[in-house]
């Protein structure tokens, strides 16, 4: 694609012709905030606190919504943009709740940083807003419709990325929300509850439901792993507080699945803590499973296969990797195999 | 074995980029959801999708020409695409002749293959498969085949895969960005497991367990000398336990008790075992036969790497501590090879992993900082090299790609006045194969977690059976009870049934019948009929 020749605060750089403003600015590095933009959504220029100036415009242009041209001259930190900017928080925050201290994504919520960075303490507009956590009987997605800011991006990437339509804005006005058809439980729509709509929330109003009340966003580690389903290979961040893992999360821009999950990416961790996991070892004694400690357990396996190996030959063993262990896992047990039993019946769950 | 290597030929990130998407045998939004993203990706910038599926699948729905064909007739249905093909002129000369070998039968075999002749067999319309050739030969030069175990699970599938693969070599549709075959992969470590030599016939990197040269490297490397043998898969251990000749089975992450076909052979199989060692994070039905159930540790709990559907390496990396007193896979097999006086003395993965790429072509230039931010998409020959996108680029693995000509193969069992339906198998979005994670998250489980049968509209009206009520399932093998989900999803005379539920397992049903060169079992078509519960 043609390269074209722009200006941002007052340094020139070559970027392709069909990017946005915001797009050019990132890859110098200058920061202009967003509320309604997503990556991997197409720009509405919904909130306007991306507004920047350019050159020969009379009005300032939102920047994620604004592609360049040559020739562009922009400034995206000036002072007329600062106080527009502002603005458009203190009206945001005209009907924003302000329990920050109590609010689950306190620390990783995107409108309270801006309300931070451009020192907007109170709304001049202030007046209590109506709604509150949703009844829904769904046990994975919660949705606050007082924290709503309406930017959206919810509605948007469950249009436009993961095409369910389950979800669209109702009502004018202040009583505009989002939700389902008549405003139903996600279990009555057509909702696969990906939590998509969670990952592009930038505030409070959407967050995952088993998660809620469990941890601060900066006491989580996030630890950068690959999901344990199916064969996509998602990459996904296990949000982890005391040795429990909280949620699981993604980011816009890894590879292969851009900040996308399925349900059972994003909701399938159940299964880790689950009071079903296997914790001991266990031998059948007659004939109930009985638990014994490693050592019983390794010392009796390793016999038992010794006398089978030297009784019957190696090849009346027969060892079977997993398609959901690691690769080093499965090395080691076709190794097992051939090294150690002396046989090649090895096989692996591949065909199921 | 027609270009030379099992894997997808293409990125993930280069479907969106698809113009012509030809799905067969596959249902992206429900056993691959994020691929399936990139796919919509492609349907919004206005690609045309070809569908056949005896399932009226999400895509379906969107596709330009959608093929509601009968379960196991896919190679009759290819084979008549590429007669429309040759009698049109369509196909890709010049590749043909440059680029494959053994294209003259494949001609001769589908001469009389028209769609018109085996529309009635196929249960499609000649004209849809004639607008499906011309669309998958002459569109667009981005024309890309994905499918999966819709095309793998039957007694020719290794016949089918290989008729898809003469179908994009006839056009030229393979080795270019966005343009290849593409086999997704149904488990997080399938293509892994497969890479590392999980297989009795291949070790680490596809290498022959047979071929003298390579045993001698991997015998100086492991200092032993390997057997000569030929090793059973898994059907085959399964066989001989049940006749004697097996008599221990160390099992590792599998669940044969559910996911292979006719449950009750398999529990009589294991039940013989001398010793049946079973290593999972669950009780799982096979582990409630073991003798010795050994507790190993989740993917959140262990360091290693995992390869994906399009051959990427990805990291694993330990979260929480290993619950209870379970283990890492890793470390138990080491401490049993350990008390068998053979050292197995690894202190990570990492040199696990750095082991395999001194071994295998495929990894050589693999290690754990290389993938430290991001995978590696193998062939990945030398630590210099960035890794492979797309396969088969001007050459393929084996050199010329391979034609081969397959006759169709009718399925193990055909259907019958008693039998009269065709019962065929598979996965849900909201479940994972044999359920034992999916069904233990609360908000999963909330959506379904009980057995149903996708029923047609007319097969149920012929039989009084009404949406909701519970039927029986009956096969040769066996029966089972599930909730009829009545609807077009199913074609007329075809039920499915999903795998997950051990209470009313489908795999009660299925017929150990396998494919002749892969082992893989039929669970896509076999004979059945429905019988509504008395009272």
């Amino acid at each position: 694609m043609a390269k074209i020749a722009i200006t941002i605060n007052d340094k020139t750089i070559k970027v392709e012709e069909d990017s946005t403003i915001l797009w050019a600015a990132n890859t110098i590095g200058a920061q202009i905030p967003t509320l309604c933009h997503d990556f991997r959504l197409k720009p509405v220029g919904a909130c306007r606190v991306c507004v920047v100036e350019v050159k020969g415009e009379e009005r300032l242009v939102s920047s994620c919504a604004t592609k360049v041209w040559a020739g562009m001259v922009v400034q995206t930190d000036t002072e007329r943009v600062h106080n527009a900017r502002k603005a458009v928080i203190e009206l945001l925050l005209s009907n924003h709740p302000t329990d920050c201290m109590t609010c689950e994504v306190c620390g990783n919520c995107t409108l309270q940083d801006l309300a931070h960075k451009y020192d907007v303490r109170e709304s001049r507009y202030y007046a209590k807003p109506t709604g509150g956590i949703k009844e829904d009987r769904n046990r994975a997605i919660q949705f606050d419709s007082s924290k709503c800011i309406l930017c959206g991006r919810c509605v948007r990437i469950c249009n436009e990325v993961q095409q369910d339509e389950a979800i669209n804005f109702i009502g004018r006005g202040f009583d505009m929300t989002i939700g389902p058809a008549f405003n139903d439980s996600l279990l009555d729509s057509s909702c696969v509850l990906c939590g998509q709509c969670v990952s592009a929330c930038p505030v409070g109003a959407l967050v995952e439901k088993q998660a809620a009340g469990k941890a601060r966003a900066w006491e989580l580690e996030k630890v950068h792993t690959v999901c344990g389903y199916c064969g996509v290979g998602c990459n996904i961040f296990l949000n982890v507080k005391d040795d429990k893992v909280v949620k699981v999360t993604s980011e816009v821009g890894t590879v292969p699945n851009d900040g996308n999950l399925c349900i059972k990416g994003r909701f399938g961790k159940d299964m880790v803590h689950h009071p079903d996991r296997l914790k001991e070892p266990m031998i059948r004694k007659n004939g109930n499973l009985e638990e014994v400690t490693w050592d019983e357990a390794f010392d009796y396996i390793a016999d038992k296969l010794q006398k089978i190996k030297d009784e019957d030959g190696p090849d009346s063993i027969g060892c079977i990797a997993s398609s959901r262990c690691t690769n080093e896992e499965d090395y080691l047990m076709q190794k097992f195999a051939r090294a150690v039993i002396g046989t090649n019946n090895i096989d692996e769950c591949a065909r199921t | 074995m027609s270009f030379g290597s099992g894997a997808m030929t293409n990125s993930i990130r280069e479907i969106k980029d698809c113009e012509v998407l030809f799905l067969i045998g596959c249902n992206p939004t429900e056993a691959h959801p994020v691929i399936a993203l990139e796919m919509k990706k492609a349907l919004k910038r206005g690609a045309t999708f070809i569908v056949a599926d005896p399932r009226k699948i999400w895509f379906a729905k969107h596709a330009k020409v959608y093929l509601q064909h009968k379960p196991g007739t896919d190679i009759l249905l290819i084979s008549a695409m590429m007669n429309v093909i040759l009698s049109e002129g369509l196909e890709d000369k010049e590749f043909i002749k440059n680029r494959t070998e053994g294209f003259e039968e494949v001609r001769e075999l589908v001469k009389d293959i028209t769609p018109e002749k085996v529309a009635a067999e196929v249960g499609v319309n000649a004209a849809d498969i004639r607008e499906a050739a011309r669309i998958y030969a002459s569109q667009s030069e981005k024309t890309a085949i994905f499918y999966t175990l819709g095309i793998t699970e039957h007694t020719c599938g290794t016949d089918n895969v290989r008729t898809l693969a003469n179908l994009a070599m006839l056009t030229g549709h393979i080795g270019k960005p966005s343009t290849g075959v593409n086999p997704l992969r149904g488990q997080n470590n399938v293509q892994g497991a497969c890479d590392m030599g999980t297989s009795c016939d291949k070790l680490p990197g596809y290498q022959s367990a047979y071929d003298p040269v390579i045993k001698e490297k991997f015998g100086k490397a492991w200092g032993v000398k390997l057997t000569e043998t030929k090793g059973f898969s898994l059907p085959e251990m399964i066989d001989e336990a049940d006749e004697g000749g097996l008599k221990a089975m160390y099992i590792m992450g599998q669940d044969p008790v559910m996911s292979e076909p006719d449950q009750h052979a398999v529990k009589r199989a294991l039940g013989k075992l001398d010793l049946l060692i079973v290593q999972d994070i669950f009780l799982c039905e096979t582990a409630k036969l073991a003798h010795v159930v050994l507790p190993g540790a989740s993917f959140a709990e262990k360091d290693g790497t995992f390869t994906n559907s399009e051959r990427r390496v990805q990291r694993v990396r330990k979260a929480i501590e290993p619950i209870g007193n379970c283990k890492p896979d890793w470390e138990i097999i080491c401490e049993i090879a350990k008390r068998m006086d053979y050292p197995m003395n690894y202190a990570s993965p990492k040199e696990i992993l750095d082991e395999v790429a001194s071994l295998s072509a495929h990894y050589a230039g693999i290690n754990f900082e290389r993938i430290e931010h991001m995978g590696i998409q193998w062939p990945c020959p030398d630590t210099s090299h960035p890794g492979t996108q797309f396969l088969h680029k001007g050459k393929f693995t084996r050199g010329l790609g391979k034609f081969f000509a397959l006759p169709h193969r009718a399925p193990a069992e055909q259907t019958d006045e008693e039998y009269p339906l065709i019962l065929s198998s598979g996965r849900t979005l909201y479940h994972y194969n044999v359920g034992t994670m999916t069904r233990r998250s609360e908000s999963i489980a909330q959506k379904t977690n009980d057995c149903f049968v996708e029923i047609n509209n007319i097969d149920a009206g012929r039989r009084g059976i009404i949406n909701g009520e519970m039927v029986k399932i009956i096969t040769r093998r066996g029966e089972v009870d599930a909730r009829a989900e009545v609807s077009s999803k199913a074609k007329e005379g075809v039920i499915w049934m999903p795998m997950h539920f051990a209470e009313a397992s489908v795999n009660k049903l299925t017929i150990a019948a396998f494919d002749n060169i892969t082992q893989t079992a039929e669970y896509k078509v076999c004979s059945a009929r429905l019988e509504k519960l008395a009272g």
